[in-house]
């Protein structure tokens, strides 16, 4: 072969090259991370396991990167857009959906029936491991398969440009996913740093660096090559929240490993300034992951699907800013009455109220979107998801800040209300506007007219929204009851109650919030069904055209993009 | 110089920057000029979407 023709095979889709680099490496430590550790298993737990797992991982990847390779580089098609995938990732939502919700319900029936659900010979079954194993699994895998997915296909078409990087964009998922299972296991294991959100060990928080470096290098790059001159205000927002997290993940992980091939690593921080720093990433987690991420579904799939533009671009601009300003300083509310300084509390306070102006800003203007078309509510389901999401979005926020007042965080903190409140935004806005986003994509994706079924969101609409309801209101109660029997004295100044008494007497609560978590996982069942259906092409989810892709057929009038209720 | 010095500083510093950008935000947003672009940003994802536009470079 000439050099001449050696050269014109390196051209192409060189994004290849470099995966391939990474997986070497990856490879060879793993050989090593594989190796079995003469020291006692209790104190690095498994990391044989996940030396396993990697090799494994990367022999495929290099072994499916050569059949790629096997004609040279591909080419990148740039009148296409890169819809893979992205219907990968909505797979991947679906599937780390129900994984996610399932074990929620497991632990929920674990805390009502702990005499049932206990496997004295399963520790890994244990309520410690899985809890863990269940805030990952919806958060990260679920949420965050979500948000790439989302994120990918908006910047696509908000810049009517195909993804930059070529394959980066499969490195990004699949290596996301590889982070997910070494996160999962290494839970169930007994591998964890013991940091809220945060408790992958150091190796599998280098990993998901890499990820989503390459993750914002796609992301950026995908911009630059925008053939729209303004970057829309959703780009925005999952910039903010790529760009975050990666700080947040990088200093809130900053450990020393025991050794370079060891499951164990020790925080650089300690004390007060680890607490401190653990929950600017803990809350900022919940800022620009689950909401200014969310938030940037909100601003595109809620135009969308209602056909009306946002309702005030000029307050998105002024939301997007005052969510980056404040978010950031609302940490501390997690640590009030503790070593923290009592200014800092009071900073972190003072902060969460005034995030209500840009929350309940943002939830207007996506409400508002629908003036003119609010008709759409009562014959679209999808988009009534998408709507209620807002406003359970105003509901958490109002009660966020609230939450964060010292005086009420006195009554509220360690209790069940804690709970209620996370899932009244985990549930209803970051659960509700994803289903929302997945019934918007799948027809869209797979070129169909419409879902398989309009009837069966409608039922998973109803069944969700009654499990929400089913899980914050038992939440509340439990958690204002036990703060008050907690704080009860007697006329001799005794306390009133002993904790096994706050313990049995939120049984039936517990009990409730069971019956709302298995509703809410019912309706997540019946969405996975509706999407494998449409995806088959079944029931109204009749293929688009003839499936052809639109950019092969000739120039004639384009037909109107699928939208609500047609 | 001693942390209390640059701690001081960068308090001042950092709340006046802070405040100061979010002011620039706030009237950009609202600076009537600025009124036409946004509207046209609006309609950016309400445009048809089938595929993406070619420019230069673009194979």
């Amino acid at each position: 072969m000439t050099s001449k023709n050696i050269l014109s095979r390196l051209k192409g889709d060189d994004s290849l090259i470099f995966i391939a680099l990474i997986c070497v490496l990856g490879f060879i430590w793993s050989i090593f991370a594989a190796q079995p550790h003469d020291v006692p298993s209790m104190i690095y737990p498994t990391m044989e396991m996940h030396g396993f797992i990697l090799m494994g991982a990367f022999i495929i990847a290099l072994i499916v990167i050569m059949f790629k390779v096997a004609d040279g580089l591909p080419q990148i098609d740039h009148s296409e857009y890169e819809d893979g995938v992205i219907k990968a990732g909505v797979i991947a939502t679906t599937f780390w959906g129900i994984v996610g919700m399932l074990v929620g319900v497991i632990i929920a029936c674990q805390l009502t029936w702990p005499e049932i659900f206990y496997f004295e010979n399963l520790p890994w079954t244990n309520f410690g491991r899985l809890r863990p194993l269940h805030t990952s699994a919806v958060i990260f895998a679920f949420g965050g398969n979500a948000l790439i997915a989302t994120s990918l296909y908006v910047v696509q078409r908000t810049c009517r440009t195909r993804l930059a990087g070529g394959n980066w964009a499969w490195f990004v998922f699949w290596g996301y996913q590889l982070f997910i299972v070494l996160a999962a296991t290494g839970y169930l294991t007994g591998i964890t740093q013991s940091k809220e959100y945060a408790e992958p060990e150091w190796y599998v928080d280098i990993w998901l660096t890499i990820v989503w470096v390459a993750y914002l290098m796609i992301f950026l790059f995908t911009l630059a090559r925008r053939k729209e001159p303004h970057i829309y205000v959703a780009n925005w927002f999952y910039l903010a929240f790529i760009i975050t997290i990666a700080i947040l993940h990088i200093v809130n992980n900053l450990a020393l490993p025991t050794g370079p091939f060891d499951a164990k690593s020790y925080s650089l921080f300690a004390g007060v300034q680890d607490a401190m720093t653990q929950w600017w990433y803990g809350h900022n987690a919940v800022g620009f992951f689950l909401t200014a991420g969310f938030l940037a579904i909100m601003y595109y799939f809620i135009p969308k699907r209602a056909d009306r533009p946002i309702w005030s671009y000029k307050l998105s601009i002024v939301h997007f800013w005052a969510v980056i300003f404040i978010y950031v300083w609302a940490g501390p509310h997690h640590l009030h009455y503790t070593a923290l300084p009592q200014w800092t509390q009071t900073l972190g306070m003072v902060f969460s109220i005034m995030l209500w102006m840009p929350s309940w800003g943002g939830m207007i203007n996506g409400l508002m979107t629908l003036s003119g078309a609010w008709d759409k509510l009562r014959t679209d389901p999808v988009l009534r998801m998408l709507v209620v999401s807002v406003a359970f979005y105003g509901m958490a926020t109002f009660e966020g800040p609230l939450m964060s007042i010292r005086y009420v965080n006195a009554l509220s903190h360690y209790t069940e209300w804690t709970i209620g409140h996370v899932h009244s935004g985990a549930l209803g806005w970051n659960g509700f506007i994803t289903f929302g986003a997945l019934y918007c994509l799948v027809p869209w994706l797979w070129k169909k007219k419409e879902l398989y079924s309009l009837k069966l969101v409608e039922l998973h609409f109803w069944l969700a929204t009654l499990g929400i309801v089913f899980y914050i209101t038992s939440m509340w109660v439990a958690g204002i009851m036990e703060g008050l029997m907690w704080r009860a004295y007697t006329d001799l100044g005794f306390l009133e109650y002993a904790f096994i008494e706050t313990v049995s007497a939120k049984h039936i609560y517990y009990v409730i919030r069971a019956l709302g978590g298995t509703l809410f996982l019912l309706g997540t069942f019946i969405m996975a069904f509706n999407i494998f259906m449409t995806i088959k092409g079944k029931g109204l989810a009749q293929p688009l055209d003839g499936d052809i892709p639109l950019a092969k057929r000739p120039s004639v009038p384009t037909a109107a993009p699928i939208l609500a209720g047609e | 110089m001693s942390y209390d010095i640059l701690a001081h500083f960068i308090k001042i510093g950092g709340t006046v920057f802070f405040t100061g950008f979010f002011v620039l935000a706030i009237v950009y947003a609202l600076w009537p000029k600025n009124k036409k672009r946004f509207d046209s940003a609006a309609q950016i994802p309400l445009c048809d979407d089938d595929r993406p536009e070619l420019g230069d470079g673009d194979v």
